[in-house]
Order: structure tokens, then C-alpha cells, then sequence
């Protein structure tokens, strides 16, 4: 008798527990909460958007320009008095001001040459491994031989053939960086193919079209997101080689990669207009390789 | 004394989550020569318990409590101490013989190996020993089989191959964490009856983890029926599996599909596994049996005799005669 | 049982894979793996079929034949009178509201960026566009209460739930439809015991209840012993034998058939110790290389030299069982 009751109270309380509504943890928020307990992650998250502000922001609130020369500071050190926080360079142009304004530039050509090689090698990867076969080996012999096509030498000549343009280098990057992502994708969509609930909505009857878009893409998402914050770093890294190597924009406007290849030439006597440009590449460089650690892990599935 | 006795091992695992206690309190005894099943499903801490005492946990894991193997504690032991044991005195098979064999070297190789790092022996008489071994374990041509690659084996014939490495330093214990549950029904028939013939003319005592109660059966004198990290009932095979007194141990000879009886719906066992991160504070099963009331989810029921002369302990606040009826249900 | 007209006949299905071989030039031709080779059988309504075999035995191969998911070579698939292996696009769209399949991985088998509800709901979206959200979502809430799933669920992602619970999530995405025949590939073999047979009674229940035909892989015959009917026993492609389940495990009349039955552990110490178990020497032969004739003869403690010669067909040894032996 006494356990009846028990009982029925336990089921009474079962029953109002069960009545509220239960909601399902995505696996994106999983990952999000993973992200966030990631310390070096959010660190990185927070000062490289900082440093997107300043560059955006930044050059409206100072009062010196890029490209106006302050004829009674050449050369300047560092200092507080003028506000040339990061001192001139030779021609008396604030550095702080150039290095925000450079900024702009890398993480500009950084974020579309992102956008478009990973668009492409999504497209082309995803189609490659959709399809197998035939077009599977041709589409992924072209990725092969764009591989082997030495990118320095192609930069060189299209800017000779066609001037020095923002969007030329845009491109160039585009062109030679795109390859990675379509590999991964295809490995990826392969073996999404091969799996259960691949077979399982094919069992049922669930189109093609539909199953791109249901079950594999989504799927997708995850390793897209991680080999995209991986291409970034590179992407502005190979922008400041180009730049080094003077393929990048024209003077006066400038970036990371020009100011450092402008403070190399002096930097034994004027070592900061290295420095400070130096510095600001490669803290972006190592807060994206945080923030892409960090997505990895979060994203991972073997982590489950 | 025996040879291996395990008093109240505990193993814990450090995750973000906080500590999960997979295993708690386990206390066996294995004497020369004989044969102990530890029987549990998924989250039981079966294997957990096996690798606890062969200093293989997982990093962030942790391992509680004694393991004598002859008045050695194994798990204070130094990794040098243990190495010396391992893989020589006590071996070990697992489930998936890839995990153990080396893909790049031929099978005559990874056994040579072990012969010249154990017993010294030559390249030669290395080789010499471990074909007899392959012959041990049946496995046809060994001569020339021996310098084939682990890939090039069968399923099962990996799996004779695993147990013919660990047999090679002659061990007194061999510890077998489901050597047969990937494998298919004939080909554990094969590796069953193997293991049971080498028993007789090694004399190697084993530990036989399964899920299946059906293999331990005919292979182990004592089993272990373990839950949620700890023992539910321990015994002598025989009282066990003819007079079960734990509510789980009956419920899963009753979930068991079997052969021999032709009864029409198997008894099942409701809920789900246990979850190790969100364990009750009192009998872990008590979530899941039939005859749970709110004191078996508060207070933790001690292993302890069953009476009745049976040489059975059991970990369960009902007296055996309250759970009589169920267990006629269930051999119905 | 013989009068009724059977609601899937599966006449001589072969399925075949080209297989490259290893180190093989671009050009030399590709090798055959004859995966399921000459299978026939008829399925009743309401009834279970258990196909029962060892892994490489084509039992799974021949679910997916069915479902056209890898489509036979040759031989006749009749669903309800009409041939599928004829039919177009469409003609298969409309068979798959009949047939549905559960899969062996419960967790593999669901999408992991999808909830149960989307899951469940999937096949009433691809089947029956006309229903409203709403009534979609009403049905999914029935059916997983019927499965034994909290209606509370239903905004869960699979990878929350044990592997007893997925298989669950699994059968009701198989029944939402109502259909009449489900295949289930090896359903229970990657659960637990206890949990095993929870599965098992739930698939009984829902069969009673919904008049469902089963087909019911396994590899071993223990398991299909609760739930079937009528057992058909695969070996490397071909079968070995088709009985009724008494018929079966009363009397089997394959020597395979017998070897599986005592290769099956008994928890039972005295019947296990003293009883006979046939243990099959050697290893399974390669499906691209079967022996000639009987295909289980390289293995057969009673094989004769006519089992390699002759050809082997599925005969009746009584009204109630069908076997492929030469000797019976």
C-alpha cells in the first residue's frame, strides 16, 4: 500500500517533469560551448577583432592621413608628443595611420580572397565527389596540376601584363588557394556518401537534390568552417609576400606586406617602421591559428 | 595463495564534467590454472577494471585499491616493474586484433620480438617457437604463414594469431576482453574451443571479459556479473546461472535469445544503459529493476553472501526468496 | 499459408560488384564479386522472414537489392504483382511507402545535424507533401509515443540518445508511413543484451498491432528464433535452406545450418561443457573465387565428391522446410 503511493507520487512527479518541454542540444551549439571554453580561442577571437576595428575605425578618429608627409618629423621615433604614437617613416608619413590603412588592405584581400577560393573549392569539390567516376578523376587531376603551377611566377606576369591592381591580387590568390578546400570537401563528401543515413534517405525515397541539401551540406559545414579559418592566415600571409615582393598595391596606399618590406630596407636605423607593421601581422596570424585550433576542436566530431 | 587478487579497485577518470567513476569496489580472486568470466554491458566498467590493472587506462584515468598479482601490487608498480609482468607473466587480447598487431611488420617479426626481449632467446629459435605456437593455435601452414603481414589473415585466424603472441612467454594469466564479439558465431566456436584446449595443456589461468553470458558458460568456473562500475553478484558458474539471486543477472538470462528454451517473448530489461557521469547514489541498477523501491536508489547494497549454501555473492537489498517469481517468468 | 498470394516474391535475384583488383592495370577487366548469386523466396503479409547468415553471406546485399539500393543484376523482385526491376523512378517512389528499412548502426543510420522530429517527419515531407507542418508534427508525436519515446524528445539531435533509443528513433521513422513491409538489417546486433531484446518485443508488438511482413537479418540464429516465421540460411551468396522455424531448429536439414546452431554459446554451464559442437574447419572461401557446386562443400564435414559437380538447387525435404543440400 505504501509503495502504491510512492509510487504514484514518483509517477506524479515524472509526469510534471516530463511535461516541459525538452529542448535539443544542436551539435552547433555543442560546438559553440566548446568554442567558448577554449580560452586561447576566445583571446584570439576578441584582440583580432579589435584590431579589425582599429583598422576600420581607426584612421577617421586620427588626425594625421596615410599619405600627407609631416615635413617636421622624417624619420621619427615612437612618441606621444605629436601624435605619431608609432613614429614616421622616411617620408614623414604617420606609420600608425599607414599600418591601420595596410590593415584594411590585408584583412580586405584576406576576407575575399576567403570567400572566393572557399566558394569555389566547395563547388568544386562537392561536385567531384558527388558525382565519382569519371568526372571525379578529371576534376581532381585539374586540382593536381593547378598544384604544380609555380604562383609566384603567374603573379609576376599578370601584374606586368596588367599593372599593379587590388583586385589582380585578389585574384591571383584566389586562383592558387582554393585547391585545399576542394580536396577536403570531396574527401568529406565522400565519406558523408557512404553513410547510413545517407542510404537511409535513399531508402525512403528522398530525392537527390534533397539529400544535398538535407543531409549532405550540413554536414559539410563543419569541416568547411575549420579549413576556412585555416585559409585565412595563409591567404593574408600570401598577400604580404606578394606585397614584399612589390606585386602587391601601388604606392601611397600601401599594406602589411609593403610597410614591412619598406622597414626591412632601413630597419638599422629606423627599426620600428618594421617593427610595428611586423608585429600587427603576426599577432592577426597567430590569433586565426587560435581561432582555428579552437573551431577544430569544437567542431570535431572524434571529440564526441 | 592466489594469484592474482584484486581488492576494492576503483578506477576514476578526470573529464570536464567532473569525475565519472567507472569502476568501484571490484574484489576478485584468480587462482592458478582457473578460468573467471567478468560479464557486463556497455558502461559496466568491465574492460575499465582489466585495463586498470595492466597500467593501460586512458590518460586522465585513475586507478584506486589493490592488485596483487603474487603479493605484487600491479598498480603501484613502476612502468619499467610492469613492463617486465606485461606481455610476459600476464597478457592480454582484445577485440580487435588490428589495435595490437603492428600493420608494417610480418607476423614473424612482432613474435620474434617479444621471445628476444623476454627470453632472450636467438632470431632463430625465436622463430622456431613461435611456429609452434601458430600450430598451437591451429592455424594451417604456419611455417609459411608466419611471414605474412597481419592484414593478410582472416578475421579469425588474427584473432589465433593475437592469442598465439600472447601465449608465447608462456603467461599465468591471460586476460581476454571480448575476443570474439566482432568475430562470427562458427569462427567463436573455433577460438572458444581453442582457448579452452590450450587452458588444458598450458594451464594458463584467464579472464574472460564478455558481454555474452552464453560464452562464459561453458568456459569459466567463477563469473563476475558487473553493472555501472560495480559487481552485482559473483559465484561458482554453476550456482550463478541455475540459481541467479541478483534481479540484473536474472533479467539478462532472460533477455538473452536463446536456443535450448521456446519461449515466446524474451523477458526484457526497460531503461537504458547507465549513464557513468549521472550514476544514483545507492544500487546502480536500481533505475532499471523491477523490484527497486526508494531505499536501492539511496543506500548502496554490499556484496554480500547469498546464504542458502550457494557460493554466490550478491549486491542486493531484496532477500533472493522476494525475487523467486520473476525467475520463474523468465524460465517459463 | 500456401493459398495466399505472397506480397514479395523474390524469384533468382543475383547481385553482382565489379571489382578491381589489386596492382591491376587501368585496362585489365575487372573481377566479379557475386555477392548474392540465385536467391528466391516469398514473403506473406504479416509474416517474418529471418535471413540468417555469417558476415560476406550477401544477407544484407539482398535487403538493399530489394530496396533497389544496389540494384540486381538479374532475377525478378515482385512487389504486390508488379516486377520492380522494370519499374520506372516513380513506380519506386511509390513502393518505398511500402517498404522501409531499419539499419544495423542506430546512430549511423541518423543524421546528426537533424532532430528527431525532422528525422521521424522526413518520410511524411518526401511522401505526403499535402500534410501541414502541424499535422506532420502531430503524427511524429504519436508515433513516438508508440515507439516508446518521451513525446518531450522531439527537439533532441541523435547523438543525446543511447543506442537502444536511436534503434527506437529508427523504427519510427520505418513506421510513420504505415507501410507493409520492413527490413530490418541486423537491428539489434550493435545493442546490448537487455536492451536487444526490447527492440525485439517492440518490432513483435508493432508487427501484431500494424499487420506488418518483417524481413529479419541476423547473423545468428538465436536471435531470429523470437521473432520469425520462417528462416532462410545464406551462405556466401547462395542458400543453404528455407524452412519453417520448428522445422528449422528441430531438424534442420543443412549441414550448415547445423554447424550455426552449435556454434550458438548456451548460458547454460552443463549443456554448454558436454555439447557437440561441429566447428568448421578453415576460413570462409573468397566470393570472387567460389568453389564449383556447393559452395559450402570446401567446408562440409560431409561433403562427397558429387557435392562439386552437380548443380545445387533449393528442394523441398518436407512441406515445411527447403534446403539446397545434395545428401538430404
Amino acid at each position: 500500500m505504501l509503495r502504491s503511493k510512492q509510487k504514484a507520487a514518483a509517477e506524479a512527479i515524472a509526469a510534471n517533469v516530463s511535461a516541459l518541454p525538452v529542448d535539443g542540444r544542436s551539435p552547433w551549439r555543442d560546438a559553440r560551448e566548446r568554442f567558448l571554453r577554449n580560452k586561447a580561442a576566445v583571446v584570439s577571437l576578441v584582440i583580432l577583432a579589435l584590431i579589425t576595428l582599429a583598422c576600420i575605425f581607426g584612421p577617421m578618429l586620427l588626425s594625421h592621413s596615410y599619405e600627407d608627409t609631416d615635413w617636421e618629423a622624417m624619420s621619427l621615433a615612437p612618441t606621444m608628443l605629436n601624435g605619431h604614437y608609432f613614429g614616421t617613416d622616411e617620408l614623414g608619413r604617420d606609420l600608425l595611420v599607414r599600418c591601420l590603412i595596410g590593415g584594411r588592405i590585408s584583412l580586405m584581400v584576406g576576407l575575399l580572397a576567403t570567400i572566393a577560393s572557399v566558394t569555389i573549392g566547395i563547388v568544386w569539390g562537392a561536385t567531384a565527389g558527388f558525382l565519382g567516376g569519371k568526372v571525379d578523376t578529371l576534376m581532381m587531376r585539374i586540382v593536381d596540376m593547378m598544384y604544380a603551377v609555380p604562383y609566384l611566377l603567374i603573379a609576376i606576369l599578370m601584374v606586368t601584363l596588367l599593372g599593379r591592381e587590388f583586385y589582380l591580387v585578389v585574384l591571383t590568390i584566389t586562383v592558387f588557394s582554393w585547391m585545399d578546400m576542394a580536396r577536403v570537401v570531396r574527401g568529406q563528401t565522400l565519406s558523408i556518401k557512404s553513410k547510413e543515413y545517407i542510404e537511409a534517405a535513399r531508402a525512403i525515397g528522398v530525392s537527390t537534390s534533397s539529400i544535398i541539401f538535407r543531409h549532405v551540406v550540413p554536414n559539410l559545414l563543419g569541416i568547411v568552417v575549420i579549413y576556412t579559418t585555416v585559409t585565412v592566415p595563409g591567404v593574408i600571409l600570401t598577400e604580404s609576400v606578394l606585397s614584399f615582393l612589390g606585386l602587391g598595391v601601388q604606392e601611397p596606399m600601401t599594406s602589411w606586406g609593403v610597410l614591412i618590406e619598406d622597414g626591412t630596407g632601413v630597419m638599422e636605423t629606423t627599426p620600428w617602421i618594421l617593427l610595428f607593421p611586423a608585429a600587427m601581422l603576426s599577432i592577426t596570424l597567430y590569433c586565426a591559428n587560435y581561432i582555428g585550433d579552437g573551431m577544430r576542436d569544437a567542431l570535431d566530431p572524434k571529440d564526441r | 595463495m592466489s594469484l592474482l587478487q584484486v581488492k576494492n579497485l576503483g578506477v576514476q577518470f578526470q573529464t570536464p564534467d567532473g569525475y565519472v567513476y567507472a569502476v568501484n569496489g571490484v574484489n576478485f580472486e584468480l587462482e592458478k590454472g582457473k578460468t573467471l568470466g567478468i560479464v557486463g554491458e556497455s558502461g559496466s566498467g568491465k574492460s575499465q577494471s582489466v585495463l586498470a590493472m595492466m597500467g593501460l587506462l586512458a590518460k586522465n584515468g585513475k586507478a584506486t585499491g589493490e592488485a596483487l598479482y603474487n603479493g605484487q601490487n600491479l598498480l603501484t608498480m613502476s612502468p619499467k616493474q610492469l613492463n617486465g609482468i606485461r606481455g610476459d607473466r600476464v597478457s592480454m587480447i582484445f577485440q580487435d586484433p588490428m589495435t595490437s598487431l603492428n600493420p608494417y611488420l610480418t607476423v614473424e617479426r612482432q613474435m620474434t620480438e617479444v621471445l628476444q626481449l623476454h627470453k632472450g632467446m636467438t632470431r632463430r629459435e625465436a622463430k622456431k617457437r613461435a611456429i609452434e605456437l601458430l600450430e598451437a593455435v591451429r592455424i594451417p601452414e604456419a611455417a609459411r604463414r608466419i611471414d605474412m603481414y597481419p592484414h593478410e589473415f582472416s578475421g579469425g585466424m588474427r584473432q589465433r594469431v593475437m592469442i598465439a603472441m600472447a601465449l608465447l612467454c608462456e603467461p599465468e594469466v591471460l586476460i581476454a576482453d571480448e575476443p570474439t564479439t566482432a568475430l562470427d558465431v562458427t569462427v567463436q566456436a573455433q577460438i572458444l574451443s581453442l582457448l579452452k584446449d590450450l587452458q588444458r595443456d598450458f594451464g594458463t589461468a584467464i579472464i574472460m571479459i564478455t558481454h555474452d553470458l552464453g560464452v562464459v558458460a561453458g568456459l569459466c568456473e567463477n563469473v563476475m556479473v558487473m553493472y555501472g562500475g560495480r559487481v552485482m553478484e559473483y559465484g561458482k558458474s554453476d550456482d550463478l546461472f541455475y540459481h541467479p539471486t541478483h534481479p540484473y543477472t536474472i533479467g539478462l538470462l532472460g533477455a538473452l535469445p536463446r536456443l535450448d528454451h521456446d519461449g515466446d517473448t524474451l523477458v526484457s530489461i526497460p531503461g537504458n544503459p547507465p549513464n557513468m557521469a549521472h550514476m544514483p547514489k545507492g544500487c546502480p541498477f536500481s533505475e532499471r529493476c523491477a523490484h527497486a523501491n526508494a531505499h536501492c536508489a539511496e543506500v548502496l547494497p554490499l556484496l554480500e553472501a547469498a546464504g542458502n549454501h550457494s557460493s554466490v555473492l550478491r549486491a542486493c537489498h531484496k532477500p533472493v526468496a522476494e525475487l523467486q517469481i520473476i525467475k520463474e517468468k523468465a524460465h517459463v | 499459408m500456401s493459398e495466399r498470394q505472397p506480397i514479395l516474391s523474390v524469384r533468382d535475384v543475383k547481385v553482382h560488384f565489379q571489382v578491381k583488383s589489386n596492382n591491376a592495370w587501368p585496362w585489365t577487366p575487372k573481377k566479379t564479386l557475386k555477392a548474392v548469386d540465385g536467391v528466391s523466396f516469398d514473403l506473406y503479409a504479416g509474416e517474418t522472414l529471418g535471413v540468417v547468415g555469417e558476415s560476406g553471406c550477401g544477407k544484407s546485399t539482398l535487403a538493399r537489392a530489394i530496396l533497389n539500393l544496389h540494384p540486381a543484376k538479374s532475377g525478378e523482385i515482385v512487389w504486390m504483382g508488379r516486377d520492380l526491376r522494370k519499374g520506372t523512378d516513380k513506380d519506386w517512389l511509390a513502393v518505398r511507402k511500402d517498404i522501409q528499412m531499419i539499419f544495423q548502426d542506430p546512430l549511423a543510420s541518423l543524421n546528426p545535424r537533424m532532430n528527431i522530429g525532422q528525422i521521424i517527419g522526413e518520410p511524411l515531407r518526401v511522401h505526403r507533401p499535402e500534410l501541414s507542418g502541424a499535422e506532420i508534427d502531430k503524427r511524429v508525436r504519436a508515433m513516438m509515443a508508440k515507439v516508446g519515446l518521451r513525446e518531450q524528445m522531439i527537439n533532441r539531435y541523435p547523438h543525446e540518445f543511447s543506442g537502444g533509443q536511436c534503434q527506437r528513433i529508427g523504427i519510427a521513422r520505418a513506421l510513420i508511413l504505415e507501410p507493409k513491409l520492413i527490413i530490418c538489417d541486423e537491428p539489434v546486433s550493435a545493442l546490448d543484451v537487455s536492451i536487444q531484446a526490447q527492440i525485439i518485443n517492440l518490432l513483435k508488438d508493432l508487427q501484431r498491432e500494424m499487420g506488418l511482413a518483417l524481413i529479419f537479418i541476423a547473423h545468428d540464429l538465436a536471435v531470429v528464433k523470437h521473432i520469425s516465421d520462417r528462416i532462410l540460411v545464406m551462405y556466401l551468396g547462395r542458400e543453404m535452406e528455407l524452412a519453417e522455424k520448428h522445422a528449422l531448429y528441430d531438424a534442420p536439414s543443412h549441414p550448415y545450418t547445423r554447424a550455426l546452431l552449435s556454434a550458438i554459446p548456451i548460458p547454460d554451464p552443463k549443456l554448454e561443457k558436454n555439447k557437440q559442437i561441429q566447428i568448421l574447419q578453415g576460413d570462409l572461401p573468397s566470393p570472387m573465387n567460389p568453389p564449383s557446386g556447393c559452395v559450402f562443400r570446401t567446408r562440409c564435414p560431409q561433403a562427397q565428391e558429387r557435392c562439386g559437380k552437380e548443380d545445387i538447387v533449393l528442394h523441398a525435404v518436407s512441406d515445411k522446410s527447403q534446403s539446397s543440400c545434395l545428401l538430404v
